[in-house]
């Protein structure tokens, strides 16, 4: 197969960039989409020009690096699909495809498609976990997690923190993300304690890192590798709304003596 | 070079709880005046840096990714081994210590073995304490399921994303200590060099991805949690980034590298489809619970697979192992798959693959039973291959999975550097010739939550440790060193690019040290892989420049080490003149084709020792005792 592909390349962080047009010529319609890229970056090494970089990893659709706008779609035409798993039968031979980094406000361009998502990082940081410190536990088996609600858990824990529902977002809301991991912890007896702590401070970190507001346009779940779905931003909003009405001030010196 | 492995005495379930006691302490306030570097974030790196900062020591980590979430342990699918007996099915701390010793074929130190199952039953209450989201049965108890090469069900799982849900688990615990300011992360950060001053690792030197600035750090330890090496063989299901790097760095500054010819071959995965092919996916082991694999009964039969009546069906791994089947540990049932290839029997467009069926399962139990165990498998596959595994069987092939051996370590997980400390599968400790599924993720975070939390101390308390700073000389070397081999990278701009050479190397790896191995085929190899490396420092092309995101020369980098390292793997694979778990010598076997170990000239750990550039590596041994599994040939018949 032979395809046109038209690709952002922009040399650096303060630098512009601009689209550049290449050739990808003998492509075996089995081949990933990263294949394809390989092929073309082969060639451009071997004409002596700077191949296109991108990032990448494992390849098979749960490290969550690859991250690419598809003819103006995250991830490309194909549902429930991350760029790496993306098969070049899905395309039209002679067509000509768009690439593009991710374009949200709070994932600056690093390099031609490689983009910094480390404001993803921060909010998990900003309390994307229950404190379980090592050595405490007690038997796994003594808390009891009905199967739906570990079912449900594992559907919303299942994100790969590929930003793709903020670049499709018309505001670039990570607001996919943010209650992905917000209803996974909350719908767990072990997550409790910490809950409306949790949504609270994860909500307003999503928030200080420049992202927009969620205004349910629904295109992050179209756009999800894993089909994560919109239900978890309203299971965030509204355990932000009992947190902010139940909010209890936290006082340091309880407990110690 | 003195291997002293520092097991305790003792009877071998006290042995541990003993050390513990034994171990000096670092006082609480006292924690925060060490520095520890952890390289790597992945189960093993993630779990120990979030756990040492817990303890209050002061912690630097680093990942080559652009975050932690994304080190390779996340690919892992099937499950986590833990002795808990939920089942009632006959298991317990030393049924799971003897089938690793015995699924290892003999070739790991039996204490360390133990104490992993020991921990086993922590990990999983500490992972559930973490929000972790196990199955479950319909009363909220925790679900399990079989694995290869054990007879109880002692797997714990989440979908087929447990590698991932782990990982985040320990990923949560590393972020929450980033928010606290006890660790300071470095992502998109290269280690290129282990910094050794009086004999003693105390840093080590980076370089920023991003800006390609080289820099130094200080540590009073260091712990290598950077994976295994399974991209030595190009085609791997490893992901593309996973190198050797760091560990080789280690290695030449001398660190033992432990048996590096063990390399596991998983049974289970999507055969290669044509040249460009950049990595190969895993199929989880799970499947074989369901699946039964199968190749036609006729040599050469094209017939579609549902055309083919059962009788001239070969269920090969039913035939040849009755009690264990679909089941027998990966190594064997690896070797099986290309018997049937190699007589001509294999299956799809190249002939090497077999089949994976799970029509049976799907008549006994429904589509549905089978979609809600592996769903997400079945859906991966069909993404990758265009063909739907609940109506055609899958196809699938062996590929390199895993690497048993990496960096030598003591029962502190020390190497023999002093203050270097390795992790997970970077270290060589607890799987001797074969890893059983679900093993990995358990040993990755026992060392990580448990061990080297623990260990670390004892070195710490042990001896004072001179104050040193970047400027010192063994740092300025290091950092030279570096800046002149990216220069040399730079200017050569020869005619091959960085992954034609590595793929040559891939191809002599997998024909001449794959999946079996023969004396002659090693020296040929240890021919074609000098010359490889000479021609790659003579004409390989990396374009770009050092001060800027240069993927290229990250690449050369890496296959600049593979072309040593698969060199080492070659001459450890000649030496062993036995064939045990993944290391199949085809001089060495049974009449009926078995591995056939020799326990009398070959029960050690080979831990070789880097001799200088152009020197033959020296060979060092250090003996294997069983004391309470009894030598005996592996048997899943």
């Amino acid at each position: 197969m032979n395809f046109t592909l038209r690709v952002w390349r922009q040399a650096g962080p303060g630098t512009p960039g601009k689209m550049v047009e290449y050739k990808a010529t003998g492509i075996s319609p089995e081949a990933s989409f990263l294949e394809m890229m390989d092929v073309v970056n082969e060639q451009l090494t071997l004409k002596g020009e700077e191949p296109i970089a991108f990032d990448h990893d494992c390849r098979e659709g749960i490290c969550g690096s690859c991250a690419m706008m598809i003819d103006g779609m995250a991830h490309g035409p194909n549902k429930g699909t991350a760029t790496c798993q993306l098969h070049m039968r899905s395309f039209a031979d002679g067509a000509t495809i768009l690439v593009e980094p991710w374009r949200v406000r709070a994932f600056p361009v690093v390099k031609d498609l490689c983009v910094d998502r480390s404001a993803l990082d921060r909010i998990i940081a900003a309390g994307g976990f229950i404190t379980a410190a090592t050595g405490g536990a007690r038997d796994a088996n003594d808390i009891l997690v009905p199967k739906v609600a570990a079912d449900l858990a594992m559907d919303a824990a299942a994100c790969i923190g590929c930003g793709a529902c903020a670049a499709a977002c018309p505001n670039g809301s990570a607001s996919l993300f943010t209650a992905a991991k917000i209803t996974h912890l909350a719908e767990l007896p072990q997550g409790q304690p910490e809950r409306f702590r949790r949504v609270i401070a994860m909500v307003a970190h999503h928030d200080a890192e420049g992202f927009g507001g969620c205004t349910f346009h629904g295109e992050c779940q179209i756009a999800c590798p894993k089909e994560i779905s919109i239900d978890t931003i309203a299971h965030m909003n509204r355990d932000y709304m009992s947190a902010t009405a139940a909010s209890r001030e936290e006082k340091a010196a309880g407990g110690t003596g | 070079m003195e291997l002293r492995a520092r097991v305790p005495d003792g009877p071998i379930e006290k042995k541990w709880d003993k050390h513990r006691f034994e171990m000096k302490l670092v006082n609480p306030a006292n924690k925060r005046k060490f520095t520890i570097i952890v390289v790597g974030s992945g189960l093993a790196g993630g779990s120990g840096a979030a756990t040492l900062a817990e303890l209050g020591y002061n912690v630097k980590c680093f990942c080559f990714q652009d975050s932690p979430r994304r080190a390779h342990s996340i690919a892992a699918q099937g499950g986590i081994n833990a002795a808990k007996n939920y089942q009632n099915d006959g298991d317990s701390v030393y049924r799971l210590f003897y089938d690793t010793v015995k699924g290892g074929d003999f070739r790991s130190r039996e204490a360390n073995v133990y104490r992993l199952a020991q921990l086993s039953v922590n990990i999983i209450d500490q992972c559930v304490a973490q929000g972790v989201p196990f199955a479950r049965e319909y009363g909220g108890l925790l679900a399990n399921r079989s694995f290869g090469g054990a007879q109880v069900s002692r797997t714990f799982y989440a979908r087929g994303q447990t590698g991932q849900q782990l990982l985040l688990g320990a990923y949560q615990a590393l972020e929450r200590q980033i928010g606290k300011g006890t660790v300071r992360m470095y992502p998109r950060t290269e280690m290129l060099d282990l910094v050794v001053i009086d004999g003693v690792a105390r840093g080590i030197v980076t370089r920023n991805l991003i800006t390609g600035a080289i820099e130094s750090h200080t540590a009073d330890a260091v712990v290598l949690g950077t994976g295994g090496y399974g991209n030595v063989f190009y085609l791997s299901t490893n992901a593309k980034g996973s190198n050797a790097t760091a560990i080789w760095r280690a290695y030449k500054r001398g660190a033992a590298f432990a048996n590096p010819c063990y390399t596991q071959i998983h049974p289970t995965c999507i055969p290669k489809s044509g040249e460009y092919q950049s990595k190969l996916t895993l199929m989880s082991e799970s499947l074989r619970n369901d699946g039964r694999v199968w190749v036609p009964l006729a040599k050469g039969d094209k017939r579609p697979p549902n055309q083919i009546p059962g009788a001239e069906r070969d269920y090969y791994l039913e035939r040849m192992y009755p009690s264990f089947g679909n089941l027998a540990p990966r190594d064997i049932a690896s070797r099986a798959a290309k018997r049937v290839c190699d007589e001509g029997r294999g299956v799809g467009p190249t002939g090497l693959g077999v089949y994976l069926d799970f029509a049976s399962a799907i008549q006994r139990l429904g589509v549905e039973a089978i979609r809600e165990r592996y769903g997400n498998l079945f859906e991966m596959y069909q993404r990758i291959t265009d063909e739907n595994p609940y109506v055609v069987p899958m196809r699938i092939y062996p590929a390199v999975h895993y690497t048993m051996g990496g960096l030598w370590v003591d029962y502190n997980l020390m190497s023999t550097i002093p203050g270097l400390h390795v992790v997970g599968e970077a270290n060589f400790s607890d799987h001797g010739a074969n890893r059983l599924g679900a093993s990995a993720l358990m040993q990755g975070l026992a060392d990580g939550y448990y061990i080297i939390s623990n260990t670390i101390a004892d070195y710490l308390a042990s001896g004072k440790l001179p104050p040193v700073d970047a400027t010192h000389p063994a740092f300025r070397e290091a950092e030279a060193q570096i800046a002149s081999r990216t220069t040399r990278f730079l200017s050569i701009r020869g005619t091959r690019t960085v992954d034609s050479f590595h793929r040559e190397l891939g191809n002599i790896m997998w024909e001449y040290c794959g999946m079996s191995r023969n004396e002659e085929g090693l020296e040929t190899a240890l021919q074609l892989i000098p010359k490889l490396r000479e021609e790659f420092w003579r004409d390989v092309n990396v374009p770009g420049s050092a001060d800027t995101l240069n993927q290229a020369l990250e690449k050369a980098g890496r296959v600049a080490d593979f072309l040593e390292l698969g060199e080492l793997i070659c001459l450890d694979a000649l030496e062993r003149r036995e064939s045990c778990g993944g290391h199949f010598r085809e001089e060495y076997q049974t009449p009926d084709g078995e591995a056939l170990r020799d326990d009398e000239h070959f029960a050690y750990v080979a831990a070789w020792e880097y001799a200088g550039q152009g020197r033959r590596p020296i060979l060092n041994k250090e003996p294997l005792d069983f004391e309470y599994v009894h030598l005996a040939q592996r048997s899943y018949k």
